[in-house]
């Protein structure tokens, strides 16, 4: 998954000088945070040899990692795109709790797992639609749109299912989280497709470049000819739809709809883009390395449990892992605006 | 600088509008809770017959529960509405207790101006609720605490509650019966949210249970009583133990989630206790179709049961089979355990998670 993940992205920067360059920057950070993992892994080894020593069982662990990582890894993926492009979505969590009940009302799962899934999808992506409406045409700022949608969602998902747990009773939707192709997890399957499709979408195309556009320097966008609103509309909507696919893996494992599904998932997808490099101003940011920043963190949980500690030191380590993400960028930010050096 | 947008044209407002409409109208439609809250609780509200259910004094109830965000509590909230639904003497004033306990102490500043003839409250924080409870006592409203307990007792009439720590121990007994002398035996505990005193008392108990068999907890973990912490606080702990003996989880609500992690790993090598007695967690133990093969109650009848006290202290009767004049002053819930052999019993009493 890392492998995979990671192969494409100094292809953008070999024309240039490898290390020197500013380009080359996200690919240093990401080789960072293949060093954190590897860290991770090394105190694994030493603390509970008995599962990271062991083949069959490390291959086990990490299959679990990636699995309990996909869904949040597919929201940080739109988070990524929203953020890249200067604005923040604070609604994936309700967004996908409102989907995920959505898709298992007792009327939706009488029509089977095709428009169960149909219904995640659509209900995801006209969620976003209607962020990028607020912020596009009605000139919100994104903060308080997404704050608004956030409550609002969460309550509606409350309302439709009268905060029960709608329990699935459609084989195929929860067959989704136990199939296994190939001995892959179908979820991390599906996490694997949706981070390669995101990273063509943002480095091969020009949605993607005018996503980097807009969020480095909104107003030069628009003299250059991008169409702001539409862009904006199709980023909302875009994350809006990482939500509706992150509904229907949550559901699958949870073998059921939620209104708490999805709960604190918009800090955890901002945190999880920031340490992977993205910028919070806009205008920066790789899918490799928020597919990364996910992994660390979920990495990170997984030794937890395994160490048998409690989930307090956890949220220590979070902590501390973003502050120290946040300060190497800030000391990038002011290494850029020292004049830069003659040929660079 | 004409092309710029420089008014919300009335056009796109409306398209904003129509599209915000549109979701609204789409969420009616499929809405199911109507679905949801008509069944499976019939046995969870009753009158017996005698005395004390004959029509009295005309009494007016307040009720004052933590908003609904997972299935025990709204049972707790519907179980009071249709107990008190029962008595044709009895009226309903519900207050809504806010996001946190000090909106729930506003809220019962306004109920306690209304001058209800009896309050019953559960508390969003007992301690923080307290002076509340004593302002309502000294105003002459008794006051019937729920559950989550007062920090000074003389701030309620009659404490009613579930026994946490007894919900543990009944756990860690049934568990330490069953692997009796296997010293050796993984046993691992899946707790809910770790901050609560609740939490801390159950796995307390469950403690001391196995303790009495010479057993111990091997690997415990916290989940947040929601479905999703369940499944990934238990997919996490599979791979940290690969042989298991024996699991207790503290929470039904939790445990779909919990149970469908455990069917994901595909392991079936343990058997599992449950906590609190939901419906679906008593099918599976029916069934048989899980390794859950018990669970340990801490009901939500409890608020039917609240209700009708509450009546006989503002209509100053007594319980029918006890000799005293009054209802007593505090009323500790066992938890049950809940097998195979006695779970049709139980069903009626088992809520919607």
């Amino acid at each position: 998954m890392i492998d995979v993940a990671t192969r494409p992205a100094p292809s953008t920067s070999d024309r240039t000088g490898w290390w020197r360059s500013d380009g080359s920057e996200p690919v240093r950070r990401n080789l960072g945070l293949v060093g954190v993992l590897t860290l991770l892994l090394i105190v694994g080894m030493v603390t509970r040899s008995d599962i990271f020593l062991n083949g069959h069982r490390l291959w086990n662990n990490e299959l679990t990692v990636l699995t309990q990582a996909s869904s949040i890894g597919v929201v940080t993926i739109g988070m990524t795109f929203v953020m890249i492009s200067g604005g923040i979505d604070l609604s994936v969590g309700a967004l996908l709790a409102l989907a995920s009940v959505w898709s298992t009302t007792v009327a939706t799962q009488s029509y089977g797992p095709g428009v169960m899934i149909m219904a995640a999808l659509l209900v995801g992506t006209g969620s976003g639609l209607v962020n990028g409406i607020l912020i596009a045409y009605g000139r919100m700022v994104p903060f308080i749109a997404t704050l608004a949608m956030m409550v609002a969602a969460r309550g509606l998902a409350q309302k439709i299912s009268g905060k029960l747990t709608q329990i699935v009773r459609v084989d195929d939707i929860n067959k989704i989280a136990e199939w296994k192709p190939l001995g892959i997890p179908l979820l991390v399957i599906i996490f694997a497709v949706v981070a390669v499709l995101a990273w063509i979408l943002l480095n091969r195309t020009t949605f993607g470049r005018r996503t980097v556009a807009i969020g480095g320097n909104a107003e030069a966008a628009r003299l250059a000819g991008i169409n702001l609103r539409v862009h904006t509309l199709l980023v909302y909507a875009l994350s809006g739809l990482c939500c509706g696919i992150a509904a229907v893996m949550v559901t699958a494992q949870a073998t059921a709809g939620s209104s708490d599904h999805g709960n604190l998932y918009e800090l955890n997808a901002i945190a999880a883009a920031i340490i992977g490099g993205t910028a919070l101003t806009g205008g920066r940011g790789t899918i490799v390395g928020s597919v990364l920043g996910v992994l660390v963190f979920t990495q990170i949980y997984n030794l937890f449990i395994v160490k048998n500690l409690q989930t307090e030191y956890q949220l220590i380590a979070q902590g501390v892992i973003i502050v120290a993400a946040v300060l190497i960028q800030q000391f990038r930010v002011a290494a850029l605006r020292r004049p830069a050096p003659p040929g660079a | 600088m004409r092309h710029l947008p420089d008014d919300p044209s009335r056009r796109r407002l409306l398209l904003g509008g129509a599209a915000l409409g549109t979701g609204a109208l789409l969420a009616g439609c499929t809405s199911n809770a109507e679905k949801n809250s008509n069944s499976n609780d019939s046995g969870q509200t009753k009158v017996n017959a005698g005395d004390n259910a004959a029509p009295g004094k005309a009494v007016t109830i307040g009720f004052s529960a933590p908003a609904a965000d997972h299935g025990w509590i709204r049972a707790i909230t519907d179980n009071a509405a249709k107990q008190a639904g029962l008595y044709k003497d009895v009226t309903l004033k519900k207050v809504d207790a806010g996001k946190d306990a000090p909106a729930q102490v506003a809220a019962l500043q306004t109920l306690i101006q209304q001058k209800p003839d009896v309050i019953v409250l559960l508390p969003q924080d007992g301690a923080q609720l307290t002076a509340t409870g004593k302002a309502a006592m000294e105003a002459g409203i008794p006051v019937v605490n729920l559950d989550r307990e007062f920090s000074d007792a003389g701030a309620a009439r009659l404490l009613i509650k579930g026994d946490n720590y007894g919900m543990g121990l009944a756990a860690g007994q049934y568990i330490g019966a069953k692997l009796k002398g296997k010293t050796d035996a993984v046993i691992a505990e899946i707790a809910g949210i770790d901050n609560l005193p609740l939490t801390q008392d159950r796995s307390r108990g469950f403690k001391d249970g196995l303790a009495q068999y010479g057993l111990k907890v091997g690997n415990r973990v916290a989940a947040q009583f929601t479905v999703q912490s369940g499944q990934d606080v238990t997919a996490n702990l599979l791979q940290a133990a690969p042989k298991i003996d024996a699991i207790w989880n503290h929470d039904d609500d939790q445990g779909v989630g919990v149970l469908a992690a455990i069917k994901q790993a595909g392991r079936k090598e343990f058997f599992m206790v449950g906590g609190a007695g939901s419906l679906d967690a008593m099918e599976h133990i029916r069934t048989g179709d899980t390794p859950l093969e018990c669970t340990v109650t801490y009901p939500p009848t409890m608020a039917s049961s609240a209700i009708s006290l509450a009546r006989l202290i503002a209509q100053g009767k007594g319980l029918s089979d006890l000799v005293e004049l009054q209802v007593p002053k505090e009323i500790v819930l066992a938890s049950e355990t809940i097998t195979k052999s006695n779970v049709d019993k139980y069903l009626p009493l088992g809520f919607r998670s």
